[in-house]
């Protein structure tokens, strides 16, 4: 794939898929800690949402902040427009404005489910997913 | 490998008269958490507010900054 059908593809993604959400690893197996609460976060509001891990290429992130000026993952769209990272997703899950934008409930007496980051115990100057395979 | 007071002094000579106060998550020098207030962010979104501090440091974060938590707010708001 060439990086101008990452491109493409990623910003029909974006286009086609009404909650989209980039991030590292999978909703069932997230491989970074905010990734982790972002998709937490959708999955307490119980939305549909299209998850893609960005890890397998690093083209693919490249691409994606190329198009969306945001420089980490996690990455939500809503409507084909940016959202936010983990901090502004996470922000607007407890303020309830996440649960109105995507016209859902917000669960009844739910603190935010998602627990607090875990940063690795030694972090070195190699990013993450250089070490991940 | 940036410290802390490091990226305070470039968020506050981005953004002048910015209250900033950054940690080191870990101490390991790759995670920090940035709280910002700047009357900058006065009728920007979130989002324009957290990428103009994201701005100050370019291709640095996802890099050697592997991760920036930012919380902003104008001086009105806090």
């Amino acid at each position: 794939m060439t990086n101008a059908e990452i491109h493409e593809f990623l910003e029909k993604a974006i286009g086609e898929n009404n909650v989209m959400l980039f991030m590292k690893g999978t909703p069932e197996e997230p491989r970074c800690g905010f990734s982790l609460r972002t998709s937490g976060a959708l999955n307490e509001l119980d939305v549909r949402y299209a998850a893609l891990d960005v890890l397998p290429d690093p083209r693919i992130r490249e691409e994606l902040s190329a198009i969306s000026g945001w420089p980490t993952i996690p990455q939500l769209f809503i409507d084909g427009e940016l959202v936010g990272g983990c901090d502004i997703v996470m922000e607007m899950y407890e303020t309830g404005e996440l649960a109105e934008k995507l016209g859902v409930e917000m669960p009844e007496g739910k603190e935010p489910a998602a627990p607090e980051v875990e940063l690795p115990a030694q972090s070195g100057p190699i990013p993450l997913e250089n070490r991940l395979d | 490998m940036p410290s802390a007071d490091q990226l305070k002094e470039r968020i506050e000579a981005a953004l002048p008269g910015a209250v900033v106060r950054v940690e080191d998550l870990t101490g390991g020098g790759d995670h920090f958490r940035a709280e910002v207030v700047s009357g900058r962010f006065d009728g920007l979104s979130r989002i324009e507010q957290h990428q103009l501090v994201y701005g100050v440091f370019g291709d640095e974060v996802g890099g050697a900054i592997h991760a920036l938590s930012i919380k902003t707010s104008t001086p009105g708001e806090s």
